[in-house]
C-alpha cells in the first residue's frame, strides 16, 4: 500500500456523522422523554390517565386494528394480479398504487370532505340517510387507508415479482386449490415482506396527522386520535400533557423500528439460504 | 394458468377506486366547478402565493441539507465498521417511525429559545423555531431516511476495484471521489431527493408546531388549506389544494422522465 486513504478523513467524516445522528436525530428523543418525566413519574401517569387521553389511545389503537387487516388484503391483491397476470394497463395500475405518496396529508383530507363532507358528492344523501362519516370514525379510518393503501402493496409487489409463480403452477397440478395453495405455498413465500409492510403501514397509522385532522373534526373525547390530542393538549398550554402523550407515541415508535430490524435481519437470513 | 385473475382485479380496482380515486376525483371536479375567475382569485391572492414561496424556499433547502447530510450518512454507514454502526443504521429510520406531530412537538422543544440546541443559538442571532428556518429543519428532519436509503445500497454494492486502479494510476482521493464514485451515486441521489422534495412539499403535522404560522411569513400551503376548511371557504381549500396536488403531480412525472431518459442514456453506451 503505498498511498493509503487518509485516517484523518475517515475519522471525520465518522465524528460527523455520529454528530448529526446525535444532535439531529437521538435529541429529539431524549427530548420528548425529559419533557413527559418532568413532574416525575406520578406526573407522567397523571397526564396519561386523563380520560380524553386514554380515548385517544383507544381509538388510535382502533383506527389501526382497522386499517392494517384491510390494507394487507388490498396488498396481497393488488401484489398477485400485477405479479402473476399479464394485462393492459398493467403499468398505469402500478403507478396508481403509488398515488398516495406524492399527495399531502392535507389534501387527502379535502379530497374526502369533497365527497362525505355536507357539500359533499354523497353528503345532501348521507344527511338524509343519517349516516356520518365525516367527524366520525368511518372518515378517520378511510382517510388513514388512503394515506398508508401503498405502503404493504409496495413491498409485497417485487417479491412477488422475484419469486415467480412456479411453486404456486406445481401446487395446483398436484391437485391443489387455489386457496389451498395461496395458504400454503404463497403467503409462507412473502410472510416477511408481508410483515415488513405491515409495521411500516402501522407506524403511519398511528402517527397520521394531516389527512386525519382535516376529517375528524377533533371533538374533545371524541374523535381525537393521540397525535391530535398532542396538538389540542399543546395549545392549552399542558406541556407536560402534550409530552407525556407525546412518549407513548416514541415509545410505540421505537418498539416499530426494534421489529423492523428483527424482520430486515430474518428476510436477510432467508435470502441468503 | 394460475387462478384468482377476476377476483384480485375487481378487489385491487374497487379498493383503489373507492380509497383512492373517487377523493381526488370528487376534489378535481369540485376545483373544475369553481370557475376560471373564483378558482385563479383563491389559488393565487397574495397570502396563497406567499404560503407556495415559503413552502417552495423551505422544502429546498432541506433538500439540500439532507442530499450533504444524506451521502455523507449513506457514505460512513456503507463504508466504514466504527462503535455505534448499527445503532445510527437504525436510528437513520427514526423519522420515518416517528409521528409527524411527536417530531414538531421534539423540535420545537429543542430549538425554542430556551431549548437545549436554542438557548446556544438565541445569542448568535440565530432564530429557529417560530421562524423560517424552523420550517425548513422540521422538513429535513421528516424527509432525511429518504435519501440514506436510497444511496447507501449503490455504496455498498460499488466495486472497489476501479477505485484501487485509479489510486494506482495516481488519481488523488478527491478525484477519484469526483469522477469515480460520484457519477456512480448520483442518480440514487436524485432519486432520493426528489422523494425528499415531494414529502417536504406535503408535509404538515412537524411543521405547524415549529413554523410560528404567521400570514405572509411563516405559513405554509398545508396550513392555508386547513384555515380555509375552518372558516368554512371549501372552494378556496378545494381550489389551493388542487394547486398543491397538480404540483406534486408534475414533480413526481419530471422525475419519473428524467429517470427514464437517463436508462435509456446508460444504455446507449
Amino acid at each position: 500500500m503505498s498511498h493509503h486513504p487518509g485516517n484523518w478523513r475517515r475519522k471525520l467524516l465518522i465524528g460527523l456523522t455520529l454528530f448529526f445522528a446525535g444532535a439531529f436525530l437521538m435529541v429529539p428523543i431524549l427530548v420528548v422523554f425529559h419533557q413527559a418525566l418532568n413532574k416525575g413519574w406520578d406526573g407522567w401517569w397523571r397526564a396519561v390517565s386523563q380520560p380524553e387521553t386514554l380515548h385517544a389511545v383507544g381509538l388510535s389503537l382502533l383506527v389501526v386494528a382497522l386499517v392494517a387487516p384491510l390494507n394487507a388484503i388490498y396488498g396481497l391483491s393488488a401484489a398477485w394480479l400485477v405479479s402473476r397476470f399479464r394485462f393492459r394497463g398493467k403499468r398505469l395500475l402500478m403507478a396508481l398504487v403509488e398515488i398516495p405518496f406524492s399527495v399531502s396529508p392535507i389534501v387527502a383530507g379535502v379530497a374526502y370532505l369533497m365527497v362525505y363532507g355536507s357539500t359533499g358528492l354523497f353528503g345532501p344523501w348521507l344527511e338524509a340517510m343519517d349516516v356520518k362519516i365525516m367527524f366520525a370514525l368511518p372518515g378517520i379510518v378511510l382517510a388513514t387507508l388512503f394515506v398508508t393503501s401503498p405502503f404493504i402493496a409496495r413491498e409485497l409487489l417485487p417479491l412477488m415479482e422475484l419469486q415467480g409463480s412456479e411453486e404456486e403452477e406445481a401446487a395446483l397440478c398436484l391437485g391443489a386449490g387455489g386457496l389451498r395453495t395461496f395458504l400454503r405455498i404463497t403467503l409462507p413465500n412473502v410472510k416477511w415482506a408481508l410483515y415488513y409492510g405491515v409495521i411500516l403501514c402501522v407506524a403511519r397509522s398511528l402517527g397520521e396527522f394531516g389527512a386525519v385532522s382535516v376529517v375528524s373534526g377533533q371533538i374533545r373525547g371524541e374523535t381525537n386520535t393521540l397525535p391530535l390530542q398532542i396538538d389540542l393538549l399543546y395549545h392549552d398550554y399542558d406541556s407536560t400533557g402534550a409530552f407525556a402523550a407525546a412518549s407513548i407515541l416514541t415509545l410505540l415508535a421505537l418498539v416499530t423500528l426494534v421489529l423492523k430490524l428483527v424482520v430486515e435481519a430474518r428476510f436477510d437470513k432467508m435470502h441468503r439460504d | 394458468m394460475l387462478p384468482g385473475f377476476s377476483l384480485t382485479l375487481g378487489a385491487t380496482l374497487f379498493y383503489l377506486g373507492l380509497i383512492v380515486l373517487l377523493p381526488l376525483g370528487a376534489m378535481l371536479a369540485k376545483a373544475g366547478g369553481l370557475g376560471p375567475q373564483e378558482f385563479f382569485k383563491a389559488a393565487f391572492n397574495a397570502r396563497a402565493l406567499a404560503t407556495y414561496r415559503v413552502t417552495l424556499l423551505s422544502a429546498f433547502e432541506a433538500t439540500c441539507f439532507n442530499a450533504c447530510v444524506g451521502l455523507l450518512f449513506a457514505w460512513v454507514l456503507g463504508r466504514y465498521d466504527f462503535p455505534g454502526r448499527r445503532l445510527v443504521d437504525a436510528i437513520v429510520d427514526l423519522p420515518f417511525a416517528m409521528p409527524t406531530a411527536v417530531a414538531g412537538l421534539a423540535l420545537t422543544a429543542v430549538f425554542a429559545p430556551n431549548g437545549w440546541l436554542g438557548q446556544y443559538l438565541e445569542p448568535l442571532g440565530i432564530k429557529i423555531a417560530h421562524a423560517q428556518p424552523g420550517i425548513a429543519i422540521a422538513m429535513a428532519f421528516t424527509s432525511l431516511p429518504f435519501v440514506v436509503r436510497s444511496i447507501q445500497p449503490v455504496i455498498e454494492d460499488l466495486e472497489q476495484e476501479t477505485e484501487e486502479a485509479a489510486r494506482l494510476m495516481g488519481a488523488k482521493e478527491l478525484q477519484i471521489f469526483r469522477r469515480v464514485i460520484f457519477p456512480a451515486i448520483l442518480p440514487s441521489l436524485l432519486a432520493g431527493a426528489s422523494l425528499a422534495f415531494a414529502r417536504s412539499l406535503g408535509e404538515f403535522g412537524a411543521i405547524i408546531f415549529i413554523a410560528g404560522n404567521r400570514p405572509m411569513e411563516t405559513e405554509i400551503s398545508a396550513l392555508l388549506i386547513f384555515i380555509r376548511l375552518e372558516e368554512y371557504e371549501f372552494g378556496g381549500a378545494t381550489a389551493i389544494a388542487t394547486t398543491v396536488l397538480l404540483t406534486s403531480f408534475l414533480l413526481m412525472l419530471a422525475t419519473n422522465l428524467a429517470q427514464a431518459w437517463h436508462q435509456r442514456y446508460l444504455s446507449r453506451d
